[in-house]
């Protein structure tokens, strides 16, 4: 789960790491006061979607006056931003983050995620902030500096050091600098973080070290224990047809094509997606109903794929295990009584049982497209599109 | 032989007497799984599926000798069985949970690290589907007759697409000698170079087929392993050709976030280290079947 930028540095500011003084608005005017409450002489508006690259993409301005800063947040509220990570439709701006302008000396990278060969938490710094760290390893590379932290100790103080010292900090900042490196991790590992990126962290003219921009993940499966994090969600910046099925414990992720499917089992899916492409056809979306595949949940599927627009042709492909093609089979067409499909449907079947569910399907009023195997109910889903 | 289960493993269910780990121990019964008993803390002393249950995993242990558990318990409390289990001297222990954090499961392996490596326990999954020895023993939630006995080592972080590679295999009649589930989560307890590595060690095994997915290292390193130490052939497939970048699908380990992570990265780096690659997931069985041919294996 993804939360916003100034969500995410409200964590890091209780972890004591130094952010600008700054606060949310939903409207113009109240930016302006909020600029005023601030004070200074110049403030950057920033929006708040769950996306990077938003500078590039304009969604970040830096005003001169309180009135400036009104009209940038006019500008930018409600409006949708389209970053090069958002995909064509962008993101809608519903808060604006208004921060005081900082006096940047140096822009630094820190990074923290999981590693996964290692099995431990890794921390990446770079001399180089302000680009991506897809860049920099590309660019820059040996600035990167990596340091692994065992997980049952935790982050050793020398280890933050090192990674400061590494950065060429100045030595009279080296432990605020360290300071804020601890913060990053005690916050990664105490809120069940997967990603913190502070891109850039500072070092300002007046000596300071300042989370300006940052980013953070958190693992859902550990949302049962983190209320204070489940909260923080803001659907609003998810797709709507995901938001519906990980409501309905359903995995799916909207993609661009027009075949859409419905697979029980990730890699099965995946698979199923794989083949849709190289029968010469698009996917319109990934869709695990999971193992169990339940007629509950192959009626919600259907729902869930009925709601998709770009959909011209459905591909249902079960593998039953212990749940039989027969139970599979009654769950389509007890859906199929609920839901008009308009469009063609393929279905394949496989596994436990696998005569009698064709039997349940063929006996039934459903019009649908029978197939065998993976590499036949791919082709057949790409012929139907006709 | 088989690898990590077979015919007289003794396994304890984890979980036992809820309601996915009472219907799963059924099944693996009826395969003819040796199951002596199970763990519900607070309901030792009870008998379930006319077996006995046991307050502790340590209890349990003592009184059946059992080696090998398989673990139903909800997510939430799914770290501390597996530790318990460790400490309790069971040698495998697979954790069939789906949706374990992260976090819990590094505490997990470390956990684990306390033990010398003659006591030190194994851990398969979570988030799979099991290990079935074909015509031996089962412990996970597989169909069973979906795989024939035979040759063939079959490592997979999918389940279904497990299932899809063994019923593949048992239409061209290959068999299998083992084939285990080793989870989609991103922190796992055995990784595929683990697996082939026993594969490699097994007399039974002919040849191993490994299906992998997007995000994280664990197949390219499987792949170096394999071209620096094995002697029978890997043959593997990668799906999510078609995933994109930077999400998660489906399986929390799903996600493509570095570089040699993407489905086309793994392929080519696998082709390097000599494994042959099954082009789609409807021929991992004919991909098989010529390599067997190909090494006069068949």
């Amino acid at each position: 789960m993804d939360i916003h930028e100034y969500q995410a540095k409200k964590i890091l500011s209780d972890f004591g790491v130094k952010i600008p003084t700054g606060g949310i608005v939903y409207s113009p005017e109240n930016a302006e006061n909020k600029a005023r409450e601030i004070g200074g002489s110049k403030w950057v508006v920033k929006a708040q979607v769950h996306s990077g690259a938003r500078g590039k993409a304009g969604g970040i301005i830096i005003c001169n006056s309180p009135l400036e800063v009104a009209d940038a947040t006019d500008k930018l509220l409600g409006k949708k931003l389209i970053t090069n990570q958002t995909g064509p439709e962008g993101k809608i701006i519903n808060r604006i983050y208004i921060e005081e302008a900082t006096d940047i000396k140096h822009e630094l990278y820190l990074g923290l995620v999981f590693d996964r060969s290692s099995e431990s938490i890794m921390v990446v710094a770079s001399t180089e902030g302000g680009m991506s760290v897809e860049e920099i390893s590309k660019e820059k590379p040996e600035t990167i500096i990596r340091s692994k932290i065992e997980v049952a100790v935790g982050i050793q103080q020398f280890q933050a050091r090192e990674i400061a010292f590494g950065l060429g900090i100045e030595s009279k900042l080296i432990s605020r600098a360290a300071n804020t490196i601890i913060g990053c991790y005690k916050a990664f590992s105490e809120l069940d973080a997967t990603m913190v990126e502070v891109n850039p962290l500072v070092v300002s003219h007046q000596d300071e070290i300042l989370a300006l921009d940052c980013k953070m993940s958190f693992d859902n499966n550990a949302m049962f224990r983190r209320d204070e994090i489940a909260e923080l969600r803001d659907k609003t910046q998810e797709n709507l047809n995901e938001v519906y099925a990980s409501d309905r414990g359903m995995n799916y992720v909207s993609l661009d094509g027009n075949i859409g499917n419905i697979i029980n089992g990730a890699g099965l899916a995946m698979a199923s997606m794989d083949m849709i492409k190289l029968a010469g056809g698009e996917p319109a979306n990934f869709l695990d109903v999971g193992g169990g595949a339940t007629p509950e949940k192959i009626v919600k599927a259907f729902k869930l794929i009925s709601m998709d627009t770009k959909v011209k042709v459905i591909l249902v492909n079960i593998f039953a295990g212990i749940n039989r093609c027969d139970w599979v089979a009654e769950g389509i067409v007890q859906a199929l009584s609920k839901i008009e499909i308009k469009h063609p449907l393929v279905i394949r079947l496989a596994g436990t049982n696998v005569e009698k569910g064709n039997v349940i399907l063929k006996k039934s009023n459903i019009n649908y497209i029978e197939a065998l195997t993976l590499e036949d109910a791919a082709n057949k889903a790409v012929k139907a599109l006709g | 032989m088989s690898i990590i289960i077979h015919k007289n493993t003794k396994i304890l269910v984890q979980g036992f007497t809820g309601k996915i780990g009472s219907f799963h121990a059924e099944e693996m019964i009826k395969y003819g799984s040796n199951v002596v008993g199970g763990v519900t803390p607070g309901k030792g002393g009870m008998s379930h599926l006319n077996l006995p249950v046991f307050n502790t995993v340590k209890e349990a242990v003592d009184q059946t000798g059992a080696s090998t558990s398989i673990l139903f318990v909800p997510p939430a409390f799914a770290a501390d069985s597996a530790m318990e289990a460790a400490d309790a001297g069971i040698k495998t222990c697979v954790a069939i949970t789906d949706g374990i954090p992260s976090h819990d499961m590094v505490k997990i392996k470390r956990y684990m690290r306390r033990y010398p490596k003659d006591k030190k326990m194994g851990l398969v999954g979570p988030n799979c589907a099991g290990i079935i020895s074909p015509g031996k023993s089962m412990l996970g939630i597989m169909p069973g007759h979906i795989y024939k006995e035979g040759k063939i080592g079959i490592v997979s972080r999918s389940g279904t697409l497990g299932y899809e590679a063994a019923q593949q295999l048992k239409d061209l009649e290959i068999g299998v000698s083992t084939s285990v589930g080793i989870g989609g989560d991103p922190i796992n307890g055995s990784s595929f170079r683990d697996i082939i590595e026993k594969f490699e060690n097994d007399d039974e095994t002919i040849a191993v087929l490994m299906i992998g997915e997007i995000g994280g290292p664990q197949e390219v390193e499987a792949g170096q392993f394999a071209k620096e130490n094995m002697s029978k052939p890997v043959i593997a497939y990668i799906a999510g050709l078609t995933a994109p970048k930077g999400r998660v699908m489906g399986h929390a380990g799903a996600i493509v976030s570095a570089y040699g992570e993407s489905a086309i990265e793994k392929v080519e780096l696998l082709k390097e280290c000599g494994v042959t690659i099954s082009k789609n997931p409807s021929v991992m069985g004919e991909t098989v079947k010529k390599v067997l041919v190909e090494n006069k294996l068949n």
